[in-house]
């Protein structure tokens, strides 16, 4: 009788075909096990699926959405992958996000009959600056003390909801919004102008196409980024090389926590055009982006593709859940689904499985 | 040993063949290994012998061949495999739980009734270890062990499973020299009592003082199977290399120049907070290479990353040529002329990135490579190519990640960068460990070039013989001080094995 067995082998080097290939399969697995769950909640997984891609993608009303929904991806998601080329884990971009919406609110909010071309790049300028003094905090923290960052960012988050929401409900309400949690309208130069009926604000679509390009060129063509990759693939030869690794880490914290800020005020100015509790800001795009970051594999450029496609998930995904009478937080479990999927995925490159024969 | 009796061999494979991806790292390999024998397996790295030995204990499974046990033909699909064939195997690396007890490691993974049977396996470790020499304390934690003590307890847990058969990969690169002759006698005393060993390894003179017979692999070919008795180094460094090997280099009379490098009284602490260097005083001229000879541990890191700008100097002074550098940043000393192949390799290099890049890990930051913040990427390829065929480092290209050179490439390619810079000092620290006959020679004779273009060079070697061959002046590092320089003259010799072994001290009148 013959039977088979599986066996794993370490691969000296991941050729690039084969990190394709474990893409392709990761995802296919994920869903594969996201469609059993589905399956649980009583929903036909194929009609789930097809439900999704028509919802993101089958329409152009979808399309425009989930391009309004891959712009903050793209924003944060690009600045991650800086930051974990570098090994720095900074998975607080959910926070600097918001602190980056606040200060170019407050902007928005004092200086309303500024014109357009003023107010907006002054707008993005002081929520780069926001995400970044947030991501500051962690930054000092790691090269200063060696705390370790995933913890330091994550609080930050917590934190900055909680300031977010002191100041909607605060300093920062709108005296005509008779307590709503809402600050004031911005007024018609501070939101950012739309590709016609759409929610696609295009000054910040440009800023993330933008920004994906600068950052690739930035670790490919430069000797900052080529630091960046050292210290993120061999620490020690960094320092032994003469590098200034507590630069590079507080370098790359501050951008991608500044991209993230830039995110957050594209949503405040482009989308709803006013400040608020912290859940009406943003659903966890900093958190998302971080997913966006590892789907291409750190690199920025490829950040505007998976940004786009976890965009049309998050699209399609509203689409069932209000369709299919699904429980809200389908579409998170989706996504963390697909992130654990992806990273497992990455075992694959690094081993060969091998089925053979045996006797 | 009875070598025409009719017994069967211990192991025989037959046509063994193994490819990876672009490598036939084993072509057609026919090995018998008789019972009761030490089996020598020669070959440089990258020869296919670890390759090989993977296959015999079931890591990997042959692309072709067949392989018998004591005579009856068996398929080894896994170590749990060879272990019911009786084979056990020693890594490279070791594998054992750091935050386990030596018992713990022992029975790990042997199933059932692990407290019930903790006992008892203490005992069994104890009565092995008195019966093979193999001294351990059984309820000592393995981060507490030496390298060695640690190797010690995988031979123990491969005992301890019923191995006849025992696979030692590399067992003495990272001995200390007392360490090795220990294992060669365990060894022995294994053999005695009916193991059969497999001994991998790609240094000449153990295989000559240990093995019965010796088998020499070259890329992935069996060049010839020996008996040891019949053969000397001469001829195994030739088989194994494919080509004469030089044992003489030429060291020429060389006046030496300027001072380079003045190291002045300095004392650093070691990572545990406690004087690692004691006070140590030496300098280097223009074409001379000093050698620092000890056994490891003895401050050779500590003196290596004071002296490169990773370890802050407690006291005393340190001096490029004239310029003080003992409070310099790393970056300072690299841009002042100092250059340092470390013994960690790995800390030198980014394996994950291309030889190209790791060209420049030092040099990047040149205009050369590019205007203000720009990295040039046409330039840092030319460059690196230049560097590549200049030292004649064997890569497929510029662009392939240096984790898939070979270790003597790796070793000369490093090399080529840390020159590259016409650096005021070289420190070489251990640049042929781990490196076969063929790479060893060559990068002596790169050291030797060096010197007679008149390079000033600080060596630190674990390796008498090469400190002996390369050096002009050697200082003898013990416990974190210098028990005596000496001219590196062969009725020095045992001055400084006495010296090395914290046996005695010249007066500091009679340094040179
Ligand atoms: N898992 C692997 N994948 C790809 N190539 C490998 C793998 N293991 C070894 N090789 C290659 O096979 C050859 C033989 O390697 P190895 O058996 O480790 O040699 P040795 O132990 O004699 O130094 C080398 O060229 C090495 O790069
Ligand atoms: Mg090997």
């Amino acid at each position: 009788m013959k039977s088979f067995r599986l066996r794993m082998e370490r691969r000296l080097e991941a050729p690039r075909a084969a990190q394709v290939r474990a893409l392709a399969v990761s995802l296919f697995l994920a869903l594969i096990v996201i469609g059993l769950l589905f399956a649980l909640l009583g929903v036909n997984p194929f009609y789930a699926y097809q439900r999704i891609l028509v919802g993101g993608f089958g329409s152009l009303y979808g399309l425009s959405e989930t391009i309004a929904k891959a712009i903050p991806l793209a924003l944060a998601g690009a600045g991650l992958s800086l930051a974990f080329r570098a090994r720095v884990y900074n998975i607080g971009a959910e926070g600097q996000l918001l602190i980056g919406a606040i200060f170019g609110g407050v902007v928005a909010l004092n200086f309303p009959e500024w014109p357009r071309l003023a107010l907006m790049p002054t707008m993005f300028l002081a929520g780069f600056l926001g995400g970044a003094l947030w991501a500051s905090i962690p930054a000092l923290l790691k090269a200063r003390f060696r705390v370790d960052e995933v913890l330091t960012t994550l609080m930050m988050v917590y934190i900055a909801s909680d300031v977010v929401r002191y100041l909607v409900y605060g300093p920062l309400r709108g005296p005509e919004e008779r307590g709503f949690p809402y600050s004031s309208r911005f007024s018609a130069t501070a939101q950012l102008p739309h590709i016609d009926i759409t929610r696609i604000h295009y000054p910040t679509l440009i800023l993330a196409i933008l920004a994906a390009i600068l950052l690739y060129l930035l670790l490919e063509r430069t000797k900052l980024g080529y630091e960046i990759r050292v210290a993120g693939e061999n620490p020690a030869a960094a320092r032994y090389a003469g590098m200034d690794t507590q630069k590079i880490i507080v370098i790359v914290l501050l951008i991608s926590g500044g991209l993230a800020g830039m995110a957050g005020v594209g949503e405040v100015a482009g989308i709803h055009a006013r400040l608020s509790p912290p859940e009406g800001i943003s659903p966890g795009y900093g958190f998302t982006a971080i997913i966006v970051a590892w789907l291409a594999r750190l690199n920025p450029l490829a950040t505007l593709l998976t940004a786009f496609l976890i965009g049309g998930l998050l699209v399609g995904g509203d689409a069932i859940q209000v369709a299919l009478n699904l429980p809200a937080a389908t579409i998170q479990v989706f996504n963390g689904v697909i992130l654990l999927f992806v990273i497992a995925g990455d075992i694959f490159t690094r081993y060969r499985i091998r089925l053979e024969k045996q006797a | 040993m009875t070598d025409s009796s009719p017994t069967p061999p211990a192991v025989l494979m037959r046509g063994i063949t193994k490819r990876f991806p672009g490598v036939l790292a084993n072509d057609h390999i026919d090995l018998e290994v008789r019972q009761g024998e030490i089996h020598a397996l020669l070959g440089e790295n990258g020869a296919g012998k670890t390759t090989l030995m993977n296959i015999l204990y079931g890591i990997y499974h042959p692309d072709e061949g067949s392989i018998e046990i004591y005579g009856r033909p068996v398929s080894i699909h896994s170590p749990h495999d060879a272990i019911k064939l009786g084979i056990g195997m020693i890594h490279q690396q070791f594998r054992l739980v750091q935050t386990h007890t030596v018992v713990e490691n022992v029975i790990l993974g042997m199933g059932k009734g692990f407290v019930f049977r903790e006992k008892e396996a203490s005992e069994k470790i104890r009565e092995l270890s008195a019966r093979y020499n193999l001294k351990v304390d059984p309820d000592a934690y393995i981060w507490q062990l030496s390298a060695g003590e640690q190797q010690r307890v995988e031979i123990l847990k491969a005992l301890y499973r019923g191995a006849q058969i025992l696979i030692l990969d590399e067992p003495t690169s990272m001995l200390t020299p007392g360490e090795i002759e220990d294992l060669l006698k365990t060894l022995h005393r294994m053999t005695e009592e009916g193991h059969t060993i497999l001994f991998i390894t790609h240094k000449l003179d153990e295989v000559t003082a240990i093995s019965h017979r010796v088998t020499i692999l070259r890329q992935g070919r069996v060049i010839a199977t020996l008996e040891t008795s019949q053969t000397n180094e001469r001829e195994l460094a030739r088989l194994m290399v494919g080509r004469e090997v030089l044992f003489r280099l030429s060291k020429e009379q060389i006046q030496p120049g300027e001072v380079m490098l003045q190291v002045e009284n300095l004392q650093a602490l070691n990572d545990k907070g406690l004087f690692a260097l004691k006070g140590i005083s030496f300098t280097i001229r223009q074409g001379e290479i000093f050698g620092i000879a000890g056994v490891a541990g003895n401050g050779q890191r500590e003196l290596v990353e004071a002296l490169i700008g990773l370890r802050p100097v407690q006291a005393g002074r340190v001096f490029l040529q004239k310029d003080e550098i003992t409070h310099d940043s790393p970056r300072a000393r690299i841009e002042k002329g100092l250059a340092c192949v470390p013994s960690e390799r790995l800390t030198a290099l980014v394996p994950s990135m291309s030889v190209a890049e790791n060209m420049v890990l030092k040099s990047y930051r040149q205009p050369a490579f590019g205007r203000g913040i720009l990295l040039d990427r046409t330039t840092v390829r030319s460059y690196s190519q230049r560097l590549i065929e200049q030292y004649a480092v064997i890569t497929p290209s510029c662009d392939t990640l240096v984790k898939l050179l070979s270790g003597g490439n790796i070793q000369r390619a490093l090399l080529a960068r840390e020159l590259s810079s016409q650096p005021r000092l070289l420190i070489a620290a251990t640049p042929t460990a781990g490196l076969d006959v063929g790479a060893t020679e060559t990068i002596w004779q790169i050291l030797l070039e060096q010197r007679r273009q008149g390079r000033a060079i600080l060596l630190i070697s674990e390796d008498l013989e090469e400190v002996m061959t390369l050096s002009d002046r050697v200082a003898v590092l013990f416990s974190g001080e210098i028990m005596g320089i000496v001219r590196s003259e062969a009725q020095n010799l045992e001055k400084i094995g006495l010296m090395m072994a914290g046996a005695f001290r010249l007066p500091q009148e009679e340094w040179v």
